[in-house]
């Protein structure tokens, strides 16, 4: 059992829960980025809950079902359609053999989830089936003739719909101080919080960059490379921030004004360049 | 040592040095997630739970962390990098110089990071100590043995780096299909021989 990619235009990912746990090997976490719209997914497919979807981030993606699949469509929402007659998201949607199923440009949020009853199953490596796009580890990018396994499922579905909607305009995400706000200046902080970020369009899964006014540093050495957590707000030299997404490296050499709260982190996955982002103070 | 705040999820030991936090690092593994730095220690809990775990450990009982596992690795290298005059200018020492400081002195396992594979080398002779290049070079062969700050690394695979190349290895460092496919893990150490 499988589905063929026949088209896609962006990032073509298969994401689940991520590897945690080898940082020492110099190997990250990576992940689906928005986890809230994977849970949803699962959920409604009755799979497990690190069943492995396809993430995608871009203008089409269309897949061909070999035989009869149940899939749900999450996170992004936009023009989807099966053999050309528009479907919903959030609910479960019954394939039948050689159905194809299309996603265009989202209208509202940036990353699709594409999750099927079963899961998707490539090859794992280190336990988990994430690609990882900085360490080049996990299954291949999905382009166009990929093939990508899809396991066994016997799970009741869910006939209900999940259906959240994600905030159209500015996002607002909640930030907790340090580890190394003290390398700034209280001006520094002030203005990470009263600023409207704008969100570059070199954002990937490993960053998302902002664009707004430089946050001055109180110290100019070079910070020894600690550990960072996905939602570290590091200021590079520039003076700008970025927040790590799902694939930022173990260790970072910039220091880390502060975090965002970790539920808030999937909301991220869906900042596009030049959206507007607020920071709000958050105590821990 | 001293908890500092990583956002809700995590915290982050600071310990007085990059010995401390090896040896910090060694006794926590097992019990929760973590990442080493180079002389601090990420955990993946409160800081609560991390004021607990940190109230047994005695930097002044540590010697030199020492893993059952640790492994010493010998590193043929070819002194042929492009930035290894550079760093014998940097440093006031001739080219000689500089491949004799640098198989001279046994280099420590201090973290990983950067890609797959990678690790910080500590340890290695204090007068080799250069700047990153301002501008990162856009591809870096798979095995330059290179220097920046006070650290030795050696490239796990073809990347874009900043470091100073001072020479290349065909050892393997990093290999997904071995069971452990990181060649250098924390606490190993490392000596370089002239090839």
């Amino acid at each position: 059992m499988s589905i063929r990619i026949l088209e896609s235009q962006g990032s073509t990912l298969v994401q689940d829960l991520g590897r945690p746990g080898f940082s020492s090997w110099g190997v990250g976490a990576s992940g689906v980025f928005d986890r809230r719209a994977f849970r949803h997914a699962n959920t409604l497919l009755g799979n497990r809950e690190d069943a492995a979807v396809i993430e995608h981030a871009g203008s089409n993606l269309t897949l061909r079902a070999s035989r009869p699949h149940a899939i749900a469509i999450t996170g992004a929402c936009g023009p989807t359609s099966v053999d050309g007659v528009p479907v919903s998201v959030g609910r479960v949607i019954e394939l039948s053999a050689g159905s194809v199923l299309r996603l265009e440009a989202p209208v509202v949020g940036l990353r699709y989830l594409v999750a099927v009853a079963g899961g998707f199953e490539p090859k794992p490596v280190l336990g988990s089936r994430s690609r990882d796009t900085l360490a080049e580890l996990g299954p291949q990018p999905l382009t166009a003739g990929s093939s990508v396994p899809v396991g066994l499922s016997t799970a009741a579905r869910w006939s209900g719909v999940i259906n959240p909607t994600l905030p159209s305009g500015a996002m607002t995400l909640r930030v907790s101080l340090g580890p190394r706000d003290d390398w700034f200046s209280f001006d520094a902080i002030a203005r990470l919080f009263t600023t409207s970020w704008q969100i570059n369009s070199l954002s990937s899964r490993v960053g998302i960059r902002l664009d707004g006014p430089k946050l001055e540093r109180l110290r100019h050495d070079e910070l020894a490379s600690e550990g960072v957590v996905r939602g570290s707000i590091q200021v590079t030299n520039s003076g700008l921030p970025i927040i790590l997404g799902p694939d930022h490296p173990v260790t970072g050499g910039y220091p880390v004004i502060g975090v965002v709260v970790d539920s808030d982190t999937d909301l991220l996955a869906h900042a596009r360049p030049g959206d507007v982002l607020h920071f709000s103070r958050h105590a821990i | 040592m001293r908890v500092l705040p990583s956002g809700d999820t995590a915290s982050l030991i600071e310990c007085a040095n990059g010995f401390e936090a090896s040896a910090l690092a060694a006794t926590l593994q097992g019990t929760v997630e973590l990442t080493l730095g180079a002389r601090t220690v990420l955990v993946r809990a409160s800081r609560s739970q991390t004021l607990a775990m940190i109230a047994t450990f005695d930097p002044s009982e540590q010697s030199v962390p020492t893993h059952s596992e640790s492994q010493h690795h010998i590193i043929g290298v070819r002194y042929d990098g492009p930035d290894l005059e550079r760093v014998a200018g940097v440093v006031g020492l001739s080219s000689d110089e500089v491949i004799a400081a640098h198989t001279s002195t046994t280099l420590r396992v201090g973290f990983a990071g950067f890609a797959p594979g990678f690790a910080y080398l500590v340890g290695g002779d204090p007068r080799l100590e250069v700047p990153r290049l301002d501008v990162p070079r856009p591809r870096v062969p798979t095995g330059s043995v290179a220097l920046a700050s006070r650290y030795s690394g050696i490239y796990p695979r073809e990347s874009a780096g900043g470091w100073l190349i001072i020479g290349h290895t065909s050892d393997w460092l990093w290999d997904i299909d071995r069971t452990i496919p990181a060649r250098f893990a924390p606490g190993d150490s490392v000596t370089f021989e002239a090839i």
